[in-house]
Parts: structure tokens; sequence; C-alpha cells
């Protein structure tokens, strides 16, 4: 690793400061960037992250009832699914569905391999997390379901998955920070997003630091967001349980 | 009303009830007493299906079920229906208000219109003395307040036959009364009831009828004042001054 030597911090930030014509082409830069920045995220990091996480919760409640179904070929399923997806790195399997599969003759564009690798990643993800909330739910809440003649379906809607939600709400708000965060190596299969977007404008004007320190700042916003409504909801669950 | 049949359960190679025959009329409300592990529980979770028994039968106003061959989930649906049950621990659904409560029942399995649904839940709140709570969460009540809600909840299904398994045991002492006082006012409108408890004032004031389990077998059953005060069976005498002299009753 290269340090500047003392003083060359010093150095550069004098040189943009003490030279206006400097100064002005940063200012310009990052505003002419941010439109495009914003523009990628609305039309693809926050749509991917949010399609991916909806699939990927649908695909994860599916995943966690087989494993704790009687049906043994059911669990057996859920249980290679889960262990590919958490053995292998998820650049490697976004990789495999949109460089590796057009060898088979199955091309995917961009955006729907990032949604259906991104998807796969959370069903596994996410399922470990719903398996365990619904097994924290006690038993008595099953037969209570039962004996007061409902179907498994209903228990399930109606009296355990509402309170293994409540469970499962703070890792699975980690689970979907997690996804935008990743979804910027979307960009390495040509999805457009903002990442994307700020490398491009980076390799235009050299401008690295700026560009991606300016991309840092918009996924912390978006995450800083999302913690804040993870609290409200929080609030919301916790009206049924003492304090 | 209930007819029991040489109801065999086994869990495993553990053999917990070993063949009961019984017979409850209409109205009647019977109490269970027996020593921990007698298999009373599971006695009465057979009759809701909650547990399948091994074989037998049991009947329970007309309707049949004959466990000797394999039962489909409809039939055992429809059997579960003529009773309902009552948690030692309540059961209550947590995350759903007192009326909620009560009303899940009728709404989501008997698809009946909300609002009738919700108009008899709060008769039958305001009959078990919780009129003032319906809206509230079960974290916000009493034991004693929670049991009345499961009574309450299960009554909502309308069933024959009220099933009670040691309703008061995890309650504190002076919240006893309460839950016992609105068993005493269902048993004397004619609900037909099996209650496990041992509750002394309860089986002998309100009990048309006590039976002693022990292993897995009805050991004897005779009026509470016969039961209690003469018993026949060499084990019933022995449970009895166990129980009269640790007063767990
Ligand atoms: N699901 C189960 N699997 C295996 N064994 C069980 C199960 N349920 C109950 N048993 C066993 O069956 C026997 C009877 O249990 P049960 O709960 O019916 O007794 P009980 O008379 O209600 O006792 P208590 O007064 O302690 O509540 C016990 O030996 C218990 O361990
Ligand atoms: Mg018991």
């Amino acid at each position: 690793m290269k340090f500047p030597k003392n003083g060359l911090v010093k150095m550069y930030l004098n040189s943009i400061f003490s030279d206006p014509v400097r100064m002005e082409r940063l200012v310009d830069i990052a505003q002419s960037s941010f439109l495009p920045l914003i523009e990628a995220t609305l039309q693809f990091t926050l749509p991917l992250s949010i399609i991916s996480f909806i699939f990927g919760l649908i695909l994860a409640i599916l995943t966690a009832l087989a494993r704790i179904s009687t049906v043994k070929i059911f669990q057996i399923i859920a249980r290679v699914y889960v262990s590919i997806i958490r053995g292998t790195p998820l650049l490697v399997q976004l990789f495999i569905l949109f460089y590796g599969l057009p060898t088979l003759g199955i091309t995917i564009d961009p955006f729907p391999a990032a949604v259906i690798g991104f998807s796969l990643n959370v069903g596994a993800y996410a399922s470990e997390v719903i398996r365990a909330a619904i097994l924290s739910i006690p038993k008595g809440q099953w037969e209570a379901a039962d004996t007061i003649g409902m179907s498994y379906t209903q228990s399930l809607r109606r009296v355990i998955l509402p309170q293994a939600s409540r469970v499962s709400l703070p890792p699975l708000s980690n689970t979907f920070i997690s996804l935008i965060k990743d979804t910027s190596l979307a960009s390495l299969i040509l999805v457009t997003e903002m990442f994307r977007v700020a490398q491009q404008i980076a390799a235009t004007n050299y401008e690295f630091l700026l560009l991606y320190g300016q991309a840092a700042l918009l996924y912390w916003v978006i995450c800083f967001a999302l913690s804040l409504v993870q609290g409200r909801l929080e609030h919301r669950f916790d009206r049924y349980v003492s304090r | 009303m209930i007819s029991i049949k040489n109801l065999h359960k086994k869990f495993g190679d553990l053999e917990v009830l070993k063949g009961i025959d019984a017979d409850v009329q209409k109205g009647q409300a019977i109490v269970v007493i027996g020593p921990s592990g007698s298999g009373k529980t599971t006695f009465l979770r057979c009759l809701n299906t909650l547990e399948t028994p091994t074989s037998g039968s049991v009947t329970i106003d007309e309707q049949t079920a004959d466990f000797s061959k394999p039962l489909s989930k409809k039939q055992i649906m429809a059997f579960r229906k003529q009773s309902a049950m009552v948690f030692q621990h309540y059961n209550l659904f947590p995350h759903m208000t007192a009326l909620e409560n009560v009303m899940e029942g009728p709404i989501t399995v008997q698809k009946q219109d909300k609002k009738l649904a919700r108009k008899k839940a709060e008769q039958l709140l305001t009959k078990v003395g919780l009129g003032e709570k319906i809206n509230d969460y079960p974290f916000q009540l009493s034991g004693g307040q929670q049991q009345r809600v499961g009574i309450a909840r299960a009554l909502a299904l309308e069933p024959k036959v009220m099933l009670f398994d040691e309703p008061t045991s995890a309650l504190d002492p002076e919240l006893v009364g309460e839950v016992l006082q609105v068993m005493k006012d269902l048993a004397a409108e004619g609900m037909t009831m099996v209650v496990v408890t041992h509750e002394m004032r309860f089986a002998k004031g309100v009990a048309d009828e006590v039976l002693f389990m022990d292993e897995g077998r009805i050991i004897e059953r005779g009026k509470p004042e016969d039961i209690f005060n003469h018993p026949t069976e060499e084990r019933t005498k022995r449970f009895l001054s166990l129980i009269q002299k640790t007063d767990v009753i």
C-alpha cells in the first residue's frame, strides 16, 4: 500500500481550496453527477432491492416451511438450496447466472439476472431467520389454533407468521440493508445501477474519490432512512408485548 | 352426549391410555382427577383430537370418530368442532385483543359475518365479566382474566362439550375463584363439561361425577361425595390421602 508522504494530504486539500478553478470543477462535477446517480438509484438500485427482497421473502417462507415440514424430500431440497447459496460467493452466483448460463443457451438480461441472483440469496439467508422465528413460537399457539378448528395454512397466516414476523423484523431488516449495499455488485453484470453510473462518470473525469464518495453517501442515506422505518415498525409490533 | 369406547393412546412404545370406557350425559359436569402422568391431559386431548388416539372410538352428540382406521383431515376437523378446549396456560393469541381472540374462530374458521361475530364476542366477554376489557391485549390482563378470555374463546365456537385441562393450576390463589365461578355458571346453564382439576371445591360443589384415573385407566368413578368420602379402590384412597395431606387439591 502507498501512503502519501507527510504533508501530501495537506497539499492535496490546499490544492483544492486555494485553487478556485479546481474547486469549481469539483463542485460542477458533484452537481452534474448528482442527478444521474439519483436516477440510477430510482431506476435500478431501489427497484432491484425491493423486488428481490419481496421474491426473496416469499422464497424464504416457503424454504422455512419446507425445513420444518415432516416431509423428508422437502427438508432435503431446502437444506441443499440453503447450503449451496450460503456456501458460494454472491458475485460468483451472479456471474454464473449472467455469463455462465448463456453457454447452456440460457441468456438472461442483466436486470432479471440480478433479480434472480439476489432473490435466491435473500431466500436462503432469510429462510434461516424465519425458521428460527417460527420455531420460537410456543407449541401452545399451534394447539390453540388447532382447537378452534384452524387448518395448517390458517394457523400460519393468522397465528404463527404474525408473531414470527415480530421476532424476525430486526434480522430481516439487516438482510434488507445488506441487500441494498450488495446491489452494487450488479454493476459487474452490467446493470446500470447507481454504483455503475458512478464508475462510468469517474472514468470520464478521473475524480474517483469524489464520485465513489458520492455513491457511498447515497447508500448511507438510503440505509439510514430504512433504519428509521425499521424503528417505527418495531414500535408498532411491540404494542402487544409488555414493556 | 359423550360415549368413549376402549380408547387407547400410545406415544411410540409408551402406552398412556390403556382402554378407557366412559359415558357422559348431556348437561353433566365431570371432573377427572388422578396422579401426575396418569394420562388426564392426554385423555382430554384425545377427545378434541389434538392427539389422535391409537384405537377406540369417541362419540359426541351422534358424531362418531372411530380411530381404529385412519381418519381424513376433514373428518377430524368435523369431529373437533363438537368440543372446545381450555388450556392450563391459556394459550391466548398475544397479538390479538381479548375481543379479537374470541372472534377469531367464528370469523376465520366458521366464516361468520364480522358484525355478528363481534356482537357475540362482546356478549361472551361480558358474560365472563370482562365487558370492560375487550380491547386489552393479553399482556395487559391478569392470569384469571386471561383464562376467562380463554373460556370465552372456546364458548364462541358453540361447542357441544367444553374440555378444561387444569384451568386454574397456573393461577395465583386469589384469582382461582373468579375462573371457577365462570365454570360453575356454565355448568348451571347445562353445558356438558369434562374438567381435569385438583380443585376440591369445584369437584364437590359442581361435579355430577368424579373419575379417578391412574396409569392410563379409569380406576373408579362416582358421585363426588362417594369418591371423596368412601373410595372403594386402594389406589384412590392412597391418592386422596396424599393430596388431602399436602393440600394440593
Ligand atoms: N407428546 C408426547 N410424547 C410422548 N409422551 C407423552 C406425550 N404427551 C404425554 N406423554 C406422556 O404420557 C404420560 C401421561 O401424560 P399426561 O400429560 O396425559 O399426564 P397428566 O395426567 O395430565 O399429568 P399431569 O397431572 O402432570 O398434567 C406421561 O408419562 C407423559 O410423559
Ligand atoms: Mg396434565
